[in-house]
C-alpha cells in the first residue's frame, strides 16, 4: 500500500510539474498574474510529492520488501541499517529519484526565497525548473521505475555491491547531486532572462547565491568522492581522470567561471551574455555528466546500467535542454544590452582571464572525456585517454591560474596597477620560495615536488595579502586590527579562504612526489621501514561479520620505538555475491597518511602487502573543505543574501531608510 | 589603450589561449593515449616495441606462473591468439585463470613478430562473478569463446555512483 502511494505520488508530481511548466509561462505571455503565481504553489507541492515517493522507497528498503525489483536487486535482509538507507540511492532507479528529489527541493527553495524577485522572473524561472523535472520524472516513470513489483517475490535479495557498502555512499551522492542539480537553478535563471530579454545587475545578484550554493556542494561532493575512491579502491590514488570524475569536474570548472563572471556583471554591468552562456554551460555539463553515468555509455568501473533505452532517453533530454537553451541563446542574446569594454589590467580584466583559462581547461577535459567515445562510435577503434593526456593539457593551463589568482585579487576595478600588485606579492613570493627550499632540504628529491610546494605556499600566502593590507595599517593597536578584521565584509574573507584552499590542495598534490611505496611479503612479528615510520605486523585474524567474513591484519606504526598508531587493513569476503573487497588500513600522522592494503594470505602463511607513506596527503581534501568554507563565508555575507533585491530596491526608493530596518528586511 | 586596442588585446588573448590549448590537445592525443586491443587485433597490427596499450581477454588456463611474492607471468588469450604478460605488483582480488582481465603496459617486442610480450604496469580483473569489460565480452562473443550469461545486463556497480 505504501509502495503504491509512493508510486502514485510520483505520478502526481509529474502532473504538477507539467502544470508548473506550462501555466506560468502562459500567464507571463497573457500578463495574468494569477496564473503566474501558480508556479510557487505547484513547486512546493511537487517537492512534497517527490519527497513522499522517496520516503516510500526508503521504507521499502528499510523493511526489505522483496516484492520490489529494486529492493531485491540491491538489498539483503542482513545488510546493516545504514546501508539499507543509503542503498536507496546506491542503484540507478533510486539515484535518479534522489536526483529529482533534489531538483524539486531547489524548486521549492526558489519558491520560498524568491519574494524579492519580480513576478515575471520568478514565475519564468520556476517554470523552466519544472520543464527539467517533468523530463526527468518522465524518464523515471518510463524507463527506470523504482516502484516496479516482481511477480514471484524471492525470500532474499541480491545484496548491495560490497564496494558501495561504505559510509561514503551515504554522503557522496547527495552532496554531488546538490551540486549538479544546483546548477539547474542558474540555468533556469538564464533561460528566464533570455525569454524576458531583461537582465541587469540585480539578476546577477539573485543568481550569485544559487551559484555559490551549487558550487559549494559540488566542491564538497568532488572532494568527498575523491577521498572515498582513495580509501576504497585500495591503490592509494585519489584522482583517476576517469570519465565519471571528469563529468563532475567539468561543471565545477564552468561553475567556478560563472561564480567569477557573475561578480563582474554585478559590479560592472558587463559580461552579461558570457555569464548567461556560462550558466547554460554549467548545467549542460551537469546533464552531460548524468548522461555519461546513467546511460552506461562508458566502459568504466563506474558504469551502472547499460540499457540502451535509458541511454537514448537521457540523450534526448540532453539534446532538448542543451539544444533548446542554446537556440534561445542564439536568438535572444543579441537583444541583451552589452556592457562596455574594459582595461586589460584591472580586476575585471583578471576575471576575464580567469574565465578564459577555466573554460579552456574545461574544454580539454571535455575532449579527453568524449574523444574516445566519438572515436569508437566512428571508427570502432578503442582507446583510453588517461592521466598522461591530462598532464599535458589540463595541468599546463592550470599553472598560470595558480600564478595569477593572488595577483588578480590585488588589482583594482576599472584600472589596476600590475607593478604595485606584483610588489605587494614580493614578500609572499620570498617566503614561499624559502618554504619550498626548506621542504626540499627536508624531503629531498624530486625537485618538481618542491616547486609545486613553493607555488602552493605562494598561493596560500598570496590569498591573504589583500586582507593583510586592509587590516594592518601602521601603528594600529591589536584592538584596532581586530576591529578592522571583523569589519571586513565576509565575502573578502570567503574569497581569501577559497583561494587558499586551492593552495592547500595543491600542496597536498605536490607532496605526493615525496611519497614512499613498497610491496612486501611479511610474516607475523616482522617489522618494515616506511619513510620515517616503522611498521610491525602484530596479528592476523579472521573476523566474521553479519554479511561478510573478514581477514584482518593488525599493524602497529612505530616512531622510533614508540607506537603512534595502529591500523587494521582487511580483506572482506561478502557471502551473498561471493566477492572480496580490500579495506585499506589508514592512519593520519602529521597531515600525511600511512596507507596499507593486504592481499590474500599465501600458502606459507606470509602476507603480501602494499605500503604507502604519503606525506601531507590529507591536505588535498582539507583544501577542498577550506574552499567550501570560503564559499559559505561568501554566502553568509549579508550583501549577497538571497533577499537582497528588495533591500536594494527600497534603498533606492527611500534614501533615508535606516540601516537596521533594511537589514531586517534582508533576513 | 584605445578602445580598438583593448578589443584587439582581448581577441588576441582569447585566440592565443585557445590555439595553445588546441595544440596541446593534438600533441597529447598523438602520444599519450593507449589503444585497447584483443590479442587477435594486436597480431594484426604493426606496433613497435615500447608501444603502450591495454590488452583484454581471458587469463589462459594453466598459464599463471608465480615468480615471487608480487611477480607473476600469465597468458592473455582470446581463443585465437595468445599474448604473454609479465606483471610485478599486487595481483587484483579477482584475478583467476579462465576469467576476464585487462592488462595495461608496454609492448616488449614488435607485434608483427608473432610472439608478443607485454610488460604490464596495471592489471584489472573483473569485479564480480558476472562482470566482464564490455570490449572483451563483445570480442569474445564474436569468436564464440566465451559463453556466459549476459555480462552487459548485469555489470558491476561502480565504486561511486
Amino acid at each position: 500500500m505504501i509502495i503504491e502511494a509512493g508510486h502514485y505520488a510520483l505520478v502526481l508530481a509529474l502532473a504538477l510539474s507539467i502544470v508548473q511548466a506550462s501555466v506560468p509561462i502562459y500567464g507571463y505571455w497573457r500578463r495574468q498574474s494569477v496564473l503566474m503565481d501558480m508556479a510557487q504553489s505547484t513547486a512546493l507541492m511537487q517537492f512534497v510529492m517527490i519527497a513522499l515517493a522517496f520516503a516510500a522507497l526508503t521504507y521499502a528498503h528499510i523493511v526489505s520488501d522483496f516484492s520490489l525489483r529494486n529492493v531485491v536487486e540491491n538489498s539483503h535482509s542482513t545488510k546493516p541499517m545504514i546501508y539499507k538507507i543509503s542503498g536507496v540511492w546506491g542503484n540507478h532507479e533510486g539515484s535518479m529519484l534522489l536526483w529529482v528529489l533534489i531538483l524539486s527541493l531547489f524548486g521549492a527553495m526558489l519558491a520560498v526565497f524568491s519574494r524579492q524577485m519580480t513576478q515575471s522572473l520568478k514565475s519564468l524561472t520556476l517554470s523552466i525548473q519544472a520543464w527539467i523535472s517533468a523530463a526527468f520524472l518522465l524518464f523515471i516513470l518510463i524507463t527506470s521505475n523504482p516502484f516496479e513489483r516482481i511477480g514471484m517475490p524471492p525470500m532474499e535479495g541480491q545484496d548491495l555491491n560490497p564496494i558501495l557498502q561504505d559510509p561514503g555512499l551515504a554522503i557522496h551522492p547527495p552532496l554531488l547531486y546538490l551540486g549538479y542539480v544546483g546548477f539547474s537553478v542558474t540555468f533556469s535563471f538564464a533561460a528566464a532572462a533570455l525569454i524576458s530579454g531583461r537582465i541587469d545587475p540585480a539578476w546577477a545578484r539573485f543568481v550569485r547565491p544559487w551559484t555559490l550554493l551549487a558550487w559549494i556542494f559540488l566542491t564538497l561532493g568532488i572532494a568527498m568522492g575523491s577521498y572515498w575512491a582513495y580509501y576504497t579502491l585500495g591503490w592509494g590514488g585519489f584522482w583517476f581522470w576517469d570519465p565519471v570524475e571528469n563529468a563532475s569536474l567539468m561543471p565545477w570548472l564552468a561553475g567556478t567561471g560563472l561564480l567569477h563572471s557573475a561578480v563582474v556583471m554585478e559590479k560592472r554591468d558587463a559580461l552579461k551574455i558570457w555569464t548567461i552562456f556560462l550558466a547554460i554551460l554549467a548545467f549542460s555539463l551537469s546533464l552531460l555528466g548524468t548522461f555519461l553515468v546513467r546511460s552506461g555509455v562508458l566502459t568504466s568501473v563506474h558504469a551502472f546500467a547499460s540499457d540502451p533505452e535509458r541511454g537514448v532517453f537521457i540523450l534526448l533530454i540532453l539534446v532538448f535542454f542543451i539544444g533548446g537553451s542554446l537556440t534561445l541563446f542564439a536568438f535572444r542574446a543579441s537583444k541583451l544590452r552589452q556592457g562596455g569594454l574594459f582595461a586589460p589590467i584591472s580586476r575585471e580584466g583578471a576575471l576575464i582571464l580567469n574565465n578564459l583559462l577555466l573554460t579552456t581547461s574545461c574544454a580539454t577535459v571535455f575532449v579527453g572525456t568524449l574523444y574516445p567515445l566519438f572515436l569508437e562510435a566512428l571508427t570502432g577503434e578503442k582507446i583510453s585517454v588517461g592521466p598522461p593526456f591530462f598532464n599535458l593539457t589540463f595541468v599546463p593551463i592550470f599553472i598560470p591560474i595558480f600564478f595569477l589568482m593572488p595577483i588578480g585579487q590585488l588589482l583594482a576595478w576599472k584600472r589596476g596597477d600590475l607593478l604595485a600588485a606584483a610588489q605587494r606579492m614580493t614578500a609572499a613570493l620570498v617566503i614561499a620560495i624559502g618554504f619550498g627550499l626548506g621542504l626540499a632540504a627536508w624531503h629531498g628529491e624530486p625537485a618538481l615536488a618542491a616547486l609545486g610546494a613553493a607555488l602552493a605556499g605562494y598561493l596560500i600566502l598570496g590569498s591573504f595579502v589583500d586582507i593583510f593590507g586592509r587590516i594592518f595599517v601602521s601603528k594600529a593597536s591589536a584592538a584596532q586590527v581586530w576591529a578592522r578584521a571583523s569589519g571586513l565584509p565576509l565575502s573578502a574573507w570567503g574569497t581569501a579562504f577559497a583561494h587558499a584552499g586551492v593552495g592547500l590542495s595543491l600542496l597536498g598534490l605536490a607532496a605526493t612526489g615525496w611519497g614512499v611505496e613498497k610491496i612486501v611479503s611479511v610474516r607475523l612479528g616482522d617489522t618494515m621501514d616506511l619513510g620515517p615510520w616503522r611498521l610491525a605486523l602484530t596479528k592476523i585474524e579472521p573476523r566474521p561479520n553479519s554479511n561478510f567474513d573478514a581477514l584482518v591484519a593488525q599493524i602497529q606504526i612505530l616512531d622510533g620505538n614508540t607506537a603512534v598508531a595502529q591500523i587494521e587493513p582487511a580483506r572482506r569476503l561478502f557471502k551473498t555475491r561471493a566477492m572480496t573487497t580490500s579495506e585499506a588500513g589508514i592512519a593520519t600522522l602529521r597531515m600525511g597518511q600511512v596507507y596499507v592494503t593486504i592481499a590474500e594470505q599465501n600458502a606459507d602463511q606470509s602476507l603480501d602487502m602494499r605500503l604507502y607513506w604519503k606525506p601531507y596527503v590529507s591536505l588535498i581534501w582539507l583544501g577542498g573543505l577550506v574552499m567550501a568554507l570560503g564559499g559559505f563565508l561568501c554566502l553568509a555575507d549579508r550583501r549577497l543574501r538571497i533577499g537582497l533585491g528588495k533591500r536594494a530596491a527600497t534603498k533606492i526608493k527611500a534614501h533615508s531608510d535606516p540601516d537596521p530596518q533594511s537589514m531586517a528586511a534582508a533576513q | 589603450m584605445s578602445r580598438k586596442g583593448r578589443r584587439l588585446f582581448f581577441i588576441g588573448l582569447i585566440l592565443s589561449v585557445f590555439g595553445l590549448a588546441l595544440g596541446m590537445i593534438l600533441f597529447a592525443l598523438r602520444g599519450s593515449v593507449s589503444l585497447f586491443l584483443t590479442p587477435t587485433e594486436l597480431a594484426e597490427r604493426q606496433l613497435n616495441a615500447g608501444a603502450r596499450l591495454r590488452l583484454g581477454g581471458l587469463v589462459k588456463e594453466g598459464s599463471v606462473v608465480k615468480l615471487g611474492p608480487q611477480s607473476i607471468t600469465f597468458v592473455i588469450t582470446d581463443g585465437t591468439k595468445d599474448v604473454g604478460v609479465s606483471y610485478k605488483g599486487i595481483i587484483p582480488d579477482l584475478f583467476r585463470e579462465g576469467q576476464g582481465v585487462v592488462a595495461e603496459g608496454l609492448l616488449t617486442s614488435p607485434s608483427a613478430s608473432g610472439v608478443s610480450q607485454l610488460r604490464a604496469d596495471s592489471v584489472l580483473a573483473k569485479h564480480d562473478e558476472n562482470y566482464m569489460p564490455r570490449e572483451i565480452a563483445e570480442s569474445l562473443k564474436k569468436q564464440g569463446v566465451w559463453q556466459g550469461g549476459s555480462p552487459p545486463s548485469s555489470p558491476t556497480s561502480p565504486p561511486r555512483p
